[in-house]
């Protein structure tokens, strides 16, 4: 890497937090009225969205670059570190491990959902009308269930985690105490996000979400 | 009085050697007569008079390094049943048998347990881990610390330079340029000291350039490790924080 890495480095750590642990909340929070409202709620949530204007600049600043940088960088990071586990079983060293194989299957995870929806939509194969169908098919694919859930456990994990390191890193907490009380609170982060995670997933495999999905095939048909 | 033929407690050794700096090392096992209070050092010193490997064969004798016995040189880390720290203070009635010796290899290892840590010394002078005071007229006397201060300053003078959290860190590797978590802890003594915070931004710059405290994953071994409990974590998020300071005060000053 050139340059100096203490900027890069801090570059990287910033940008897990903003914009993307921001996006992070936003995506989950925007799923789980899936769960709250149904095909209609969630509909009206991502037109909310997408009806922001300036979007593709929005998406661009806020979303593409970041998570280009912070997923290779963070590749390049991972690969210099050392999982030494075995000999240090310390539960700080095992986040340690887990913030780097989390984020690997993260970043990996990010990839293919890009390529189901939004490249999709890039393509022109997909439109956001359809969002809530095409994760109806998503999820009642008992492979891809498994594997969104464990795209979304490591996504949450390395948020949830990557906000304690965060705080660290900035020299926000300091102390033991500190940085105890602060990974209580990240764990909690944990618990209430993949929670909101598995339970807008659940709601994409119901019926309700069937009935826009077969009027998708229709409109397939007819198209 | 009848002699009654008890077999001479022994303790197993199983020793990684490596003859030179670029040779594969390999492992050696050695008994040990049992006696009481021992520790690694003085069962190291037995195969020196003594160099016959378990199986009855002669060998060289094991080479280490070791000096102040009593924990406040550093001179004697190794890794004993897999974890780094001194073999001084590693008492055999204490450790789990065999007993496995290695050299700390995240070091060049020179001969069998002895290692070059070269590296921590260099990583010093990089961050400037002294107080300037030299010059061609009295400077007189300095400016008085806080009794408060002083006292969890001198919890940090405790290190040794022994290397055992670098052996501990995962993020001190050939792949990465990371300085390791000791001088990132002495960079916080000296920027206590009323006299040495005069030069803080200067220490703080060295570690704000590649290979610095970045570097750190906070997977924190090194503070379960340090034999001599310094808080270097602690530390290290102190100087993240007096790092950030400085960046933001960079570029909003100049």
């Amino acid at each position: 890497m050139s340059g100096n890495s203490y900027y890069s480095r801090k570059l990287h750590s910033l940008l897990g937090v903003i914009p993307l642990g921001l996006f992070f909340i936003e995506h989950a929070l925007t799923n789980y009225s899936a769960f709250e409202g149904g095909p209609e709620k969630f509909q009206k949530s991502v037109h909310g969205l997408h009806d922001l204007p300036l979007i593709f600049f929005l998406e661009l600043i806020l979303i593409w670059l970041p998570i280009l940088y912070h997923g290779v960088y963070g590749l390049y990071l991972a690969f210099t570190s050392n999982l030494n586990t075995s000999r240090f079983s310390y539960g700080r060293n095992w986040a340690f491990a887990f913030q780097r194989i989390s984020g690997v299957i993260t970043f990996i995870f990010v990839i293919w959902h890009l390529w189901q929806i939004r490249v999709q939509v890039a393509l022109g194969q997909l439109t956001i009308d359809e969002f809530g169908a095409k994760m109806h098919e998503i999820m009642n694919n008992p492979a891809f269930f498994v594997l969104y859930l464990i795209g979304v456990l490591a996504a949450t994990f390395h948020f949830s985690n990557g906000l304690w390191a965060f705080l660290v890193s900035w020299g926000i907490t300091v102390g033991p105490r500190a940085q105890r009380v602060s990974s209580r609170v990240c764990m909690v982060i944990f618990v209430i996000m993949a929670v909101l995670f598995i339970l807008s997933m659940a709601a994409f495999r119901g019926d309700d979400f069937a009935s826009a999905s077969a009027a998708l095939g229709t409109l397939r048909q007819l198209s | 009085m009848a002699e009654t033929a008890t077999a001479q407690r022994t303790v197993r050794f199983i020793i990684t050697r490596q003859d030179k700096p670029d040779a594969a090392p390999y492992t050696e096992e050695f008994d040990i007569p049992y006696r009481s209070n021992m520790n690694v050092i003085s069962a190291l010193m037995e195969i020196q008079r003594n160099p016959v490997k378990a199986d009855g064969t002669k060998t060289t004798p094991v080479v280490w390094e070791s000096n102040c016995l009593e924990e406040v040189c550093g001179a004697c880390s190794m890794v004993i049943n897999g974890k780094p720290r001194q073999a001084c203070s590693a008492l055999i009635d204490k450790l789990e048998q065999p007993i496995r010796i290695a050299p700390m290899s995240t070091f060049p290892v020179v001969r069998d347990l002895v290692i070059n840590r070269e590296r921590m010394f260099q990583a010093l002078k990089r961050v400037k881990a002294w107080i300037p005071i030299d010059g061609t007229y009295d400077l007189g006397p300095g400016p008085r610390m806080a009794e408060t201060k002083r006292q969890w300053a001198y919890e940090l003078s405790k290190c040794m330079t022994c290397g055992v959290c670098l052996e501990a860190c995962p993020n001190v590797n050939d792949r990465s340029s990371f300085i390791g978590p000791a001088p990132i802890s002495q960079v916080r003594l000296f920027n206590a000291h009323p006299t040495g915070e005069m030069n803080a931004d200067e220490r703080l710059d060295a570690l704000m350039e590649d290979g610095g405290i970045e570097g750190c994953g906070n997977s924190q071994n090194c503070v379960r490790s340090c034999p001599k409990g310094i808080p270097l974590t602690t530390s290290i998020a102190a100087i993240n924080r007096d790092t950030t300071k400085r960046l933001f005060r960079k570029w909003l000053t100049n």
